[in-house]
């Protein structure tokens, strides 16, 4: 299993063909108290780049775009009931949803986990 | 991800206020807000409003403008342009009220306090500058108009607050709500005169000091030594004026709505209903009569989706008004939200949609406040 960061904050946890996709702990620290969080329905299909999720902090709404394409498998049902495990647990159980790939060259241009690091030092 | 920040960047140089180095210190995270370095939140926004309900926040709202007007017949010349009885006040008293435009618009909202002085007055720190273009415009030459630059404003909010200020500042437990008056501060060999009133807008009890900004930091370290007090955030107070129905200007009010809409025709004092007078009175006193044609209204949420400022809300496929302040309310534990409803829909108990994201969410319109109000009102059973 092989873990991918993007700029936007989001990770991906790559298992396969399939993956994990949720935010990191840099962007919960940044967002504060998770109140909401609507996540994708199973079937939904994802472009790179497009809008996948919403995760909402007491002050603002803010979208999780799909790190890559993909179909989606299942939505975290957790977070209905307990959004704030996106602060708790962001790269754990707070997770968003997960998805099939439909093109796993399109994970070649995102961060590993040293680069991503790098990347918010740098912020 | 992405963050679509309520506070808009100001494209000008951002300014700092004297406790600009203390919040920092504090582990504040600091955003641009009203063109100073503000900020928003320290260990987290539930946790600093919960606090505050229970205990007793420090706020420092010093970009707010505090402004002294002085001058024979100040109170009368600015009743031209606010709907209070300004001239009633007796000193130490102080009103909420509105500086309204030509056409009765709302240009701002302010604490007006009758000082030995003349008025001393608390504007917001958005449009400060404008207010006081326009007051200088409309007021007569006579009146003088001074700009406290000098001068920071910490609030102090919350149930304990009168037990956190009374150690550090004897005297202070003697006013009431919406009473103000100069207590002093420090070494009896060498005291501060500071100016203080029982007031805030949290819902709360509480007080709003006026300190030289030069003694800010000395007054906040020794509020924060006390066990009640942590200092808290613009987010949190944002939370709890929603929380108590209180209206945030530029948001909830503007210069596209008058007073009677914006409910807020408590500020209308009854002589000024009976003798008009004031800007836009006309417009103002057929709202009054005849009701308005929208109204500022509380909203309950359904489910735990947030319906924020610009939300459209709907009866049936009509629109019928939108939202103007919306978030999570940490003491009611639910979305809340106030907004803009057309007349015929704006009654307590209406039940209408709002529109999110392309979804309708299921809203009431509900009294305000969300969270009763804690004043210590003279003459009020405790």
């Amino acid at each position: 299993m092989t873990r991918y960061f993007t700029e936007d904050h989001e990770w991906i946890e790559v298992n396969g063909d399939s993956a994990t996709v949720g935010i990191t702990h840099y962007a919960q620290s940044q967002l504060g108290d998770i109140v909401f969080a609507e996540v994708p329905a199973a079937g939904a299909t994802l472009k790179k780049g497009g809008d996948a999720a919403v995760v909402e902090s007491v002050k603002a709404a803010s979208d999780v775009y799909a790190p890559v394409s993909g179909t989606v498998i299942e939505g975290n049902a957790a977070l209905e009931g307990d959004p704030a495990l996106v602060n708790s647990d962001p790269e754990g159980e707070g997770w968003f949803f997960k998805l099939t790939l439909s093109d796993s060259s399109e994970l070649d241009s995102l961060m590993n986990s040293t680069a991503y690091q790098a990347f918010v030092d740098g912020l | 991800m992405s963050e679509e920040d309520d506070f808009e960047l100001e494209p000008i140089e951002i300014l700092e206020l004297p406790l600009d180095a203390w919040h920092r210190d504090k582990g504040a995270r600091m955003v641009e807000f009203a063109g100073y370095h503000m900020p928003i939140q320290y260990e987290g926004i539930i946790a600093e409003h919960i606090w505050t309900r229970e205990n007793a926040g420090l706020f420092d709202v010093s970009h707010m403008g505090q402004l002294m007007l002085t001058g024979d017949g100040a109170a009368q010349a600015l009743e031209a342009l606010v709907p209070g009885d300004i001239s009633a006040l007796s000193e130490g008293k102080m009103r909420y009220s509105l500086l309204l435009a030509e056409d009765g618009g709302v240009l701002d909202d302010m604490m007006i306090t009758a000082v030995p002085m003349g008025l001393y007055v608390v504007v917001n720190g958005a449009v400060k500058w404008d207010d006081m273009g326009y007051l200088r415009e409309y007021l007569p030459d006579e009146i003088t108009i001074n700009n406290m630059e000098d001068r920071a404003l910490l609030a102090l909010q919350g149930p304990k607050a009168v037990d956190a200020l009374k150690r550090v500042v004897p005297g202070v437990d003697a006013l009431y709500f919406m009473e103000a008056g100069s207590f002093f501060w420090g070494p009896k060999t060498d005291p501060e005169p500071l100016w203080i009133s029982r007031s805030g807008y949290t819902g709360e009890d509480g007080f709003e000091i006026s300190v030289p900004g030069t003694h800010a930091k000395a007054l906040a370290d020794q509020l924060c030594a006390q066990p009640e007090v942590k200092p808290i955030g613009l987010g949190a107070r944002d939370s709890l004026r929603l929380e108590a129905g209180l209206p945030l200007y530029g948001h909830d009010m503007t210069p596209d709505v008058e007073p009677v809409e914006a409910n807020a025709a408590f500020a209308i004092s009854k002589r000024r209903r009976a003798e008009g007078g004031f800007a836009g009175s006309d417009r103002i006193l057929n709202a009054l009569a005849n009701g308005p044609a929208r109204k500022l209204v509380g909203l309950s949420v359904e489910g735990k989706m947030p319906v924020r400022e610009g939300a459209p809300i709907f009866a049936g496929v009509a629109q019928v008004g939108v939202v103007t302040s919306g978030g999570f309310g940490p003491s009611v534990g639910a979305p809340i939200a106030m907004g803009y409803v057309d007349a015929g829909h704006n009654a307590s108990g209406t039940m209408l949609e709002a529109e999110v994201r392309g979804k309708r969410v299921s809203i009431t319109v509900a009294n305000l406040p969300f969270v009763p109000h804690h004043y210590h009102r003279k003459g009020a059973n405790i």
